[in-house]
């Protein structure tokens, strides 16, 4: 245990000193909290001024959606509920790339210094080293993750007038997808750029494989956006589910991938 | 034995980078593995201290098997590899912090200050080491694999790239480390240095070629040589002295005969009497001394052919 704390300390006090990453980890969920919040601002003003069109704005949300949003709200208000809904997915792209930029970062760190070999050497096992270079990239990831959703749930019942509207929003499917699909997420995201940038030198190429990471989650934001698709409670479940299957069979490839010896001539 | 290794072999996909190694050394010995550019000496070592496997044969650590007691050999053997491997972001006491941590060193703030202080880089233990000169990179890495006290430490080339004055300084500790008892397995380049500092040496590429101490080596490759310094010399005093059953070899050189011999000691005088029966007037005797390096470079271009 002592010695994952060891490793966890060591990339953070490695990785942190990269402005990029730095910057990154602060302003990147930052930004994924300020956009659905800005979207709440707006349509606040926006709904307040015509309440009386709520017929027309009820066009705009997709027959699906419509079932999903609760009985009692109104045109306007379930409007409210799928604009902001749509920008949830964002709160997953923090947990895909901040992981990325912090392991991608901290294997070409040991490749740049050649310090993997003194640091195998030591009695540390290769679990240890794997769990805590895994850690090190996933808790900065869902802490910014959760701090991020924690604002904006806060942020929005501020703005929202309607109590119904907030509840439909921080409704359970979200706590369920942000507080135990973040860290899956982030789990998925380190392992394969543990994989990856172990099979290249440069940082710029491992990190332009977080675009292959967030793939499959703009696929479901734009699907949700075009409205092929609603994410609703069964969805996510399944979607939580394939996760962890997902992430069962990387850790066990990662763990049956990197021997000691593998690692000393691959993350070189 | 400390080290021992039997057939030990290491198999890269086409390149067999060493071959059938068997070694002993002792405790408290300090082994000089020296040999070219690709030699296998790195990954000797790498095998020794766990970090790959070997293709096959065997080889201990105190008793310790390699590739089934792996974490015991790691707490008891230190390493100084290829390239030191600093985290060059982070201070030299954090460096030695977080192997004194992995290390699981009792006492991990006084050891760091005494490895710092022998070192002469305690002023310097709060820079980045990213602003130190590759000799006291050098010299904080060595530090770094003496933290928790290994018995054996495994040296991979620690003076190569440092000018004079740091190689003599990284040398003078390793002298010291040796007097301490720990048993050392130094890989070189430098013939000078293996000379001066082992107990025994081995040369090798790929296969071990020889291994005696450097003394015997020198004697044992070439004979040993003896110059009789003369008033006047000439060549058919070099042609009668080779012909004696002896000596190997002789010749002229301005006025002196040089004569390869396996037993100076007790043949000398008989070649001072057959230089005194043709007329000769001995003036000195003495023996030179072969360099180290003249066994080596004669040593490669036998393994060449
Ligand atoms: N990971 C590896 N994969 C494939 N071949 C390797 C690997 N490591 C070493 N070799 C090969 O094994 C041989 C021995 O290399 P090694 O590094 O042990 O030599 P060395 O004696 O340490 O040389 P030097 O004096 O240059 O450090 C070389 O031919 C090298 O190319
Ligand atoms: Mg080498």
């Amino acid at each position: 245990m002592n010695k994952i704390k060891t490793i966890i300390k060591k990339e953070w006090a490695e990785v942190f000193k990269n402005r990029w990453v730095l910057f990154s980890v602060i302003f990147m969920p930052l930004l994924m909290t300020a956009i659905p919040l800005v979207m709440l601002g707006v349509m606040r003003t926006d709904t307040s001024m015509e309440m009386d069109i709520d017929s027309g704005l009820d066009a705009g949300v997709p027959e699906a959606f419509r079932s999903f949003c609760p009985e009692d709200l109104s045109g306007s208000e379930c409007f409210q509920v799928y604009m902001v809904s749509q920008f949830m997915l964002l709160f997953m792209i923090t947990p895909l790339i901040l992981p990325v930029n912090i392991a991608a970062y901290s294997i070409v760190g040991e490749k740049t210094t050649r310090s993997l070999e003194p640091l195998l050497a030591t009695p540390i096992t290769t679990m240890e080293l794997l769990a805590g270079k895994n850690l090190a990239a996933v808790i900065p990831a869902v802490a910014a993750t959760w701090l991020g959703f924690l604002i904006y749930a806060i942020g929005a019942r501020l703005l929202i007038v309607s109590d119904k509207v907030v509840a439909a929003l921080l409704n359970p499917l979200w706590w369920l997808g942000i507080i135990v699909g973040g860290p899956l997420l982030a789990i998925l995201s380190v392992n394969f750029s543990l994989m990856v940038s172990s099979r290249v030198n440069d940082p710029r190429v491992a990190e332009q494989l977080s675009a292959v990471v967030i793939m499959p989650l703009m696929v479901l934001f734009f699907g949700q956006i075009a409205g092929f698709l609603i994410l609703n409670t069964l969805l996510v479940i399944v979607l939580i589910l394939l996760l962890i299957a997902v992430d069962a069979l990387l850790v066990y490839l990662g763990v049956r991938l990197f021997q000691r010896e593998t690692i000393l001539t691959r993350w070189k | 034995m400390m080290i021992h290794t039997e057939n030990l072999t290491k198999q890269f996909n086409t390149v067999l980078a060493v071959d059938r190694l068997t070694l002993d050394i002792a405790e408290g010995e300090v082994f000089g593995f020296l040999g070219p550019n690709g030699a296998g000496k790195t990954t000797t070592v790498r095998m020794l201290t766990t970090l790959i496997g070997p293709t096959s044969g065997a080889a201990t650590i105190n008793g310790h098997q390699v590739g089934r007691d792996d974490q015991a050999i790691r707490r008891i053997v230190g390493i100084l590899t290829e390239s030191p491997g600093l985290y060059d972001n982070l201070s030299a006491e954090h460096n030695l912090h977080i192997y004194a941590s992995l290390y699981e060193v009792a006492d991990a703030a006084g050891q760091i200050e005494k490895y710092l202080r022998l070192f002469d880089l305690w002023e310097r233990r709060f820079d980045p080491t990213a602003t130190y000169s590759k000799g006291m990179k050098q010299k904080l890495a060595i530090a770094r694999a003496l933290l928790h006290e290994p018995r054996v430490l495994f040296l991979d080339e620690p003076t190569s790239g440092l000018d004079p004055e740091a190689a003599r300084l990284v040398r003078e500790s390793i002298a010291g480390l040796r007097k301490e008892g720990r048993t050392i397995f130094l890989c070189t380049h430098n013939l000078d240095e293996a000379d001066r500092l082992c107990d025994r040496i081995g040369v090798f590429k790929t296969r071990m070629l020889v291994m005696d101490t450097p003394a015997r080596l020198r004697s044992q490759l070439f004979g040993r040589r003896v110059v009789f310094h003369l008033r006047q010399a000439d060549d058919a005093m070099a042609a009668a002295v080779a012909r004696l059953p002896f000596v190997q070899a002789a010749q002229t050189v301005e006025n002196k005969v040089l004569v390869t011999l396996d037993d100076p000691e007790v043949h000398n005088p008989d070649i001072v009497r057959a230089l005194v029966g043709l007329g000769a007037d001995v003036q000195f005797v003495g023996e030179l001394r072969r360099s180290l390096e003249d066994v080596y470079l004669q040593l490669m271009k036998g393994s060449k052919e």
